[in-house]
């Protein structure tokens, strides 16, 4: 399980940083969100991967799954989601004044 | 427990969050509040600091659930000293952001509270995940103050700060998790005791997280490879956003310092100084880049945005040495060049209202409506920053040069900051020649300028809309005044920090600081 976890991160990362490195907004902003992702799967896995595990403490097992890193994603996740949220407004508004959608406001021709 | 620890956090969001309900009434409201709030939140910051000066390190325990387990915040010398910087420039913003700035936006008060709420978070938590927190309410309050006002080379220079600094969270959430799946803690001085027993099987991905993190506070502090996007963000917003923003470089020079000293220092195991081969080079190299920018620029705005990356360079470079002798000296520096750059950036935005043509472009232009005036607020700010002798620049500078003199790189920062020094002083001097002596003549000389057809439509500065820059230049005199005592304190500071066993003890308790010694550190 391990194996596959790493290699999904792996390539969810890859994509992310891929599209980051795009000119145009919309796939900038794509692959900010496919990056976050990555993030907090990998925040979430840093308390560990288990199956079969209560979440919380439960008095019948032993062992149990780390609650925190499930704290922590779920901050990220709001964060991350308002952080979206406000780029795509930021990115409408700036076609809109800029009169493009390249990250650097150029037009068509200019490339 | 002291109640007065948390007041800095809970009065902003407080004040912020009555500013959002009441965004439909009246500015006086807003303003109001947004002032009352602001120079409540710098006496309680002035009373904090002189607690912390002469007392022990504080805790506040968040909901009681002591540490390692809750939320705390701590306030020890340097936090203390960090917030009420920030609290007394931004009440000082205010009272020129009242002036004008802020009728562009309705939301511009509640943003500025936020703002405030965030940057002293990040000062006080000792928390790293709640850092990240802070980190964040402050970006996203950021975020909105560089777009005030809006206009294209804004938000042109905003999406970049604002998409720079998502991924700078990507990495700042992959470098905790790497440290907390490691250590099991996100309690700073937690994980510095865990840090010092940590196996030496992890040592590779434990320094690889302390690194990652290193390369989050290097953007927020805008160090070489990435603080391309400071000159324009800082350059084109509105005036006082700018002059606030002086103090968040500051953010990430104290995180630097806070994390590298506490979790990272010499205790660390086998992750001990990891930064001490990176900072001081990487510092010294932004440095450089600073002071070309600080020449090459053709606005005056971006002269001094590239000023404050110069100072991010100096006071770094200097950190880097991580002497207790340099970190004093540091301390020394901080509030002079916050402050410095930070009423610099108003004068600027004086500057600019009243060139008909030019704006802050540093070109010849006809002169501007009070001459006098504003060519000696322009003249008292360049020799601060230029670190001239009567003002606070040069006695903050000596002591610097003083405090790494026996370190190995001593004739690098020192040829370095001098280098760097006379660069910006050739950039304020051919930018106020320009600006005040190479002017294009009025017709004909008259008695006053503003009854002239040109001038006729631009503001004329009243003394309440000069007294705001008029304190921040008036604590340059007051820092060289008060020299001694504010040495005394830097050593105060820097002693605190570089021995992380009181932070531990105040946290912890004593047993964690034996835990600590007897894994063989200090």
């Amino acid at each position: 399980m391990e194996l596959l976890f790493s290699i999904c991160l792996g390539v969810m990362i890859a994509c992310g940083v891929y599209l980051m490195l795009r000119g145009r907004t919309f796939p900038v902003i794509l692959g900010l969100t496919l990056l976050g992702y990555a993030v907090n799967m990998f925040l979430f896995v840093s308390g560990r991967l288990h199956t079969n595990l209560p979440a919380v403490i439960s008095p019948e097992r032993a062992q149990y799954a780390d609650p925190l890193p499930q704290a922590l994603v779920l901050t990220a996740i709001v964060i991350g989601f308002a952080m979206v949220a406000f780029v795509v407004v930021l990115a409408l508004r700036a076609s809109g004044e800029l009169g493009s959608d390249h990250v650097d406001g150029r037009k068509e021709n200019e490339s | 427990m002291n109640h007065l620890i948390v007041a800095p956090l809970l009065l902003p969001l407080l004040m912020g969050a009555i500013i959002v309900l009441a965004v439909n009434r009246s500015m006086a409201l807003h303003r109001t509040l947004g002032l009352i709030s602001s120079l409540l939140v710098t006496l309680i910051t002035g009373a904090l600091l002189y607690q912390a000066a002469t007392g022990p390190i504080q805790m506040y325990v968040l909901g009681d659930w002591s540490p390692p387990f809750g939320i705390i915040m701590v306030l020890d010398r340097l936090s203390a000293m960090m917030i009420f910087i920030t609290s007394l420039l931004a009440f000082l913003c205010l009272l020129y952001a009242v002036k004008g700035t802020d009728e562009q936006g309705k939301n511009f008060h509640a943003l500025f509270q936020f703002q405030l709420l965030g940057i002293n978070g990040a000062f006080l938590t000792g928390d790293i995940f709640n850092l990240f927190v802070f980190f964040e309410i402050m970006l996203l309050a950021s975020y909105g103050l560089v777009l005030h006002g809006g206009g294209a080379r804004r938000t042109k220079a905003g999406m970049h700060y604002v998409m720079l600094n998502l991924v700078g969270s990507s990495v700042f959430l992959i470098g905790v998790g790497i440290l907390y799946g490691l250590l099991g803690s996100l309690n700073m001085a937690d994980m510095a005791v865990r840090l010092a027993h940590a196996p030496s099987d992890n040592a590779a991905l434990l320094q690889a997280g302390g690194l990652i993190l290193f390369g989050v506070f290097a953007l927020k502090a805008a160090l070489l490879p990435l603080y391309f996007w400071l000159p324009n963000a800082y350059g084109f917003t509105s005036a006082p956003v700018a002059a606030l923003f002086a103090v968040m470089t500051k953010v990430g020079v104290y995180v630097i310092l806070r994390v590298y000293t506490l979790i990272f220092g010499d205790h660390a195991g086998v992750a001990a100084n990891v930064l001490e081969p990176w900072l001081l080079p990487v510092a010294l190299v932004t440095l450089v880049a600073g002071s070309i920018g600080v020449v090459a620029s053709r606005d005056l705005r971006q002269t001094i945005a590239y000023m404050v990356v110069a100072s991010v360079g100096t006071l770094l470079a200097v950190i880097g040495t991580f002497g207790v002798d340099a970190i004093a000296a540091a301390i020394v520096y901080l509030p002079h060049t916050t402050f410095m750059t930070a009423a610099m950036f108003l004068i600027a935005d004086m500057i600019r209202q009243q060139r008909l043509d030019a704006g802050a472009a540093l070109t010849p232009d006809r002169p501007v409506g009070q001459e006098r005036l504003l060519g000696l607020l322009f003249l008292g700010a360049a020799v601060a920053i230029g670190g001239l002798p009567p003002l606070s620049g040069f006695t903050a500078k000596v002591t610097m040069l003083m405090g790494v003199q026996s370190h190995a790189a001593a004739p690098w920062i020192w040829s370095l900051v001098l280098i760097g020094g006379l660069l910006g002083l050739i950039a304020l001097g051919r930018a106020g020649s320009v600006i005040f002596w190479k002017t294009i003549p009025l017709d004909d000389s008259g008695v006053d300028a503003f009854s002239k057809e040109p001038h006729a439509n631009i503001p004329r500065y009243s003394a309440g809309y000069v007294f705001p820059v008029l304190i921040l230049l008036a604590i340059s005199p007051l820092l060289v005044l008060f020299g001694g005592p504010l040495s005394d304190f830097g050593y105060a500071v820097a002693a605190q920090i570089s021995q992380p066993v009181y932070y531990i003890e105040a946290v912890l308790g004593s047993d964690a600081v034996a835990a600590l010694m007897s894994a063989g550190g200090r």
